[in-house]
């Protein structure tokens, strides 16, 4: 159960520790105090170890995480579990902008609110948001999930690819190519299993959401859809 | 009784035969025009510069017997591992994706034989080029396509790419018939749709938050791996300052000339700033900032020869890139095929449809048939012999200076041609003492 002090250990030093852990290594649950809003905490994780960050952390917590459980235990900066491969990423408190973008796997839980572009570009992950996402989230998104219990805000889901995007309260307005779809059984099915995932079984209706996809109209450029891009 | 004399027909210079079909082109299709390569444009270049050579005044040294170094080391300021290039010239980053898989291999196989560094580009690292490259540079794009932890720690280098020289404010598209399965599946994509690379990247904005970005990437390779930083020419003093400041151990600044894989011709030709004119002042950015030298800058965008590199060189430059002349080194619009680029409605040397997938030297193309017809061994030898003959017309140059490494090249051996050549780069117009812009 190592400890690490943030006031006395070198963020650098932490991030080492973490990188240099054996595959087999007993040491797989980390606490980390007083982040201090710093940036790169527990970033770049490829170890199936559990690491609870006590207080707020900065930009790209838990960058690139594979394999790790990282729960931050109050608010993130911009960035929170970016390219995230796999394991699993869970803030306590809100999130700020950009949060899990361009993840490819894994699961990020954030209980707050999520600003602007929440899972821009992302590319695979799954993300719940129990509270409301900003303007622009699902921007670009490839594939994976974003679910939403709150609210999103403008243009959500703009160009978006393939990622399927399930909001239970209002939308300010769709993005470009992106609509409304019908809510089938197997999108109820996916829905409850996130909802799950992200320790909701129970408590959440899926049948309350709404999902929204692409329409694949910009998905080959033609001239005539010039105003949309 | 004869008719009187007529006006001869005349021929506007405004609107061109070439102007004029483009119009029509633009009314019948309804779309602008999309190509690959650089400007065409004619642009003050390196051509209309000479270098001055030994005389009464300065002592030259012989050629072949006496040394003229051409190592370079990239990003000591900060990283653990940093990258000795036994020559100047590196590989620019080029996909795979926009190139077949046979051309990265032979990029990669030129450059492990000459000790240079070969690029990724938009679309991730293949095993390939990792296995035949000795030293890497993996880029890190807007798109993020392919972007992985593995990758990035089995990377040589890491650039971050804010922006090209043919496209400086651009993203990309690469169209559908580019995107085969093992294209998609690097991308996360759908096959066969075109894929849009992001003008921005998703997760940060602007020079502090850059600096955090840098952080970030030092902290998940521990700080062993140099972290580039590449823009397009357009502010050079400012975007140099700033990508030193936010902690770039190397700047690589490409300018209008370098080529793209596909972008809108009227963004090639009429954004950014040929490569001439941005490096004097992105050596004086670093000058300013006392690392000149501790920041490597790399500069690209149309060079084509040792003097090429001798001139970028002696304006201050640490090393060169290439990627346009790498792929004529490898065969792209070699005569050869003079049939099949008639058969596409163009001719070797102008062809620059490399986003429709049609090349017949088997370079900018995903169809095995075509991609099947370059030999990477063989282009790998090509690539080589041609950065080995531009290191040894650079040394050449550098040894009828006086200089015993292409670093000792300097503004002072050089003059220029034309008043515009001089203001860019600072130096005398030939004959003269006059630099424009610094006083008479």
């Amino acid at each position: 159960m190592p400890l690490v002090n943030l006031r006395e250990t070198t963020l650098r030093d932490l991030n080492r520790s973490l990188h240099a852990l054996p595959p087999d290594t007993n040491e797989t649950h980390w606490t980390v105090r007083h982040p201090d809003g710093r940036h790169a905490v527990a970033a770049g994780l490829d170890r199936a170890i559990a690491v609870e960050i006590e207080g707020h952390v900065g930009y790209y917590c838990a960058g690139m995480n594979a394999l790790a459980q990282v729960v931050v235990h109050g608010n993130a900066g911009v960035g929170v579990a970016e390219n995230m491969m796999s394991g699993r990423v869970h803030v306590r408190g809100d999130a700020s902008q950009a949060a899990g973008a361009t993840a490819h796997g894994g699961l990020l839980v954030i209980d707050g609110n999520a600003a602007a572009r929440c899972g821009i570009s992302m590319k695979g992950v799954d993300i719940v948001v129990k509270g409301s996402v900003g303007h622009m989230s699902a921007f670009m998104a490839q594939s994976g999930t974003l679910t939403v219990l709150g609210d999103a805000g403008e243009a959500l889901g703009d160009s978006l690819y393939e990622a399927r995007l399930y909001v239970r309260g209002a939308v300010t307005s769709l993005g470009a190519d992106c609509i409304e779809k019908a809510m089938r059984d197997e999108h109820r099915a996916e829905l409850a299993e996130k909802l799950a995932a992200a320790g909701l079984a129970g408590e959440v209706d899926p049948a309350e959401f709404r999902r929204y996809g692409s329409a694949r109209r910009l998905y080959h450029f033609t001239v005539d859809n010039a105003g949309a891009y | 009784m004869s008719e009187p004399p007529r006006t001869r027909p005349r021929l506007s210079a405004t609107f061109t035969p070439d102007v004029m079909a483009e119009i029509r082109r633009a009314a019948a299709t309804g779309i602008y025009d999309i190509r690959g390569a650089g400007a065409k444009r004619k642009l003050p270049h390196f051509d209309d510069l000479l270098f001055l050579g030994a005389s009464m005044s300065r002592y030259p040294l012989e050629g072949y017997r006496e040394r003229c170094d051409t190592q370079v080391v990239m990003g000591a300021r900060f990283a653990e591992n940093p990258i000795t290039l036994k020559t100047p010239i590196t590989i620019a980053g080029m996909s795979f994706g926009s190139l077949s898989g046979q051309a990265k291999e032979a990029l990669g196989r030129g450059a492990t034989l000459a000790g240079t560094t070969t690029t990724t580009g938009d679309g991730g690292m293949t095993d390939e080029e990792r296995g035949h490259s000795q030293t890497l540079v993996y880029q890190y794009l807007p798109s993020r396509y392919g972007m992985n932890p593995v990758d990035l720690r089995r990377a040589d280098a890491i650039e971050i790419v804010i922006g090209q020289g043919a496209k400086p404010g651009g993203g990309g598209m690469l169209l559908g018939q580019k995107i085969t399965d093992r294209v998609a599946g690097m991308r996360n994509l759908p096959p066969g749709i075109d894929q849009r690379s992001a003008c921005r990247h998703p997760d940060w904005t602007g020079p502090d938050d850059l600096a955090i970005k840098i952080e970030e990437l030092r902290e998940i390779t521990d700080w062993r791996t140099p972290i580039y930083v590449k823009v397009g020419a357009s502010r050079p003093y400012y975007d140099t300052a700033l990508a030193a400041k936010a902690g770039a151990d190397v700047v690589v600044l490409d300018g209008m000339q370098g080529g793209t894989a596909a972008t809108q011709d009227v963004f090639i030709e009429n954004v950014g700033l040929p490569i001439l004119a941005a490096i004097r002042p992105a050596v004086e950015a670093l000058q300013d900032l006392g690392l000149h030298r501790t920041v490597q800058l790399v500069v690209s965008g149309g060079i084509r020869s040792g003097a090429d590199v001798a001139k970028a060189l002696a304006l201050g430059a640490d090393a060169v890139a290439i990627g346009t002349a790498a792929l004529i080194a490898l065969g792209d619009n070699d005569p050869a095929y003079e049939d099949e680029y008639r058969a596409l409605g163009t001719t070797a040397g102008a062809y620059d449809d490399w986003h429709e997938g049609n090349d017949p030297a088997g370079i900018t193309t995903q169809r095995p048939e075509l991609a099947s017809r370059l030999d990477p061994v063989l282009g790998g030898r090509r690539l080589a012999n041609y950065l080995a003959v531009m290191t040894l017309e650079a040394q050449t140059i550098a040894r009828a200076c006086g200089k015993s490494h292409l670093h000792n090249l300097e503004p002072e051996d050089l003059v220029a041609l034309t008043i515009e050549a001089a203001a860019m780069a600072r130096v005398p117009l030939a004959g003269t003492d006059w630099v424009p812009g610094r006083g008479f």
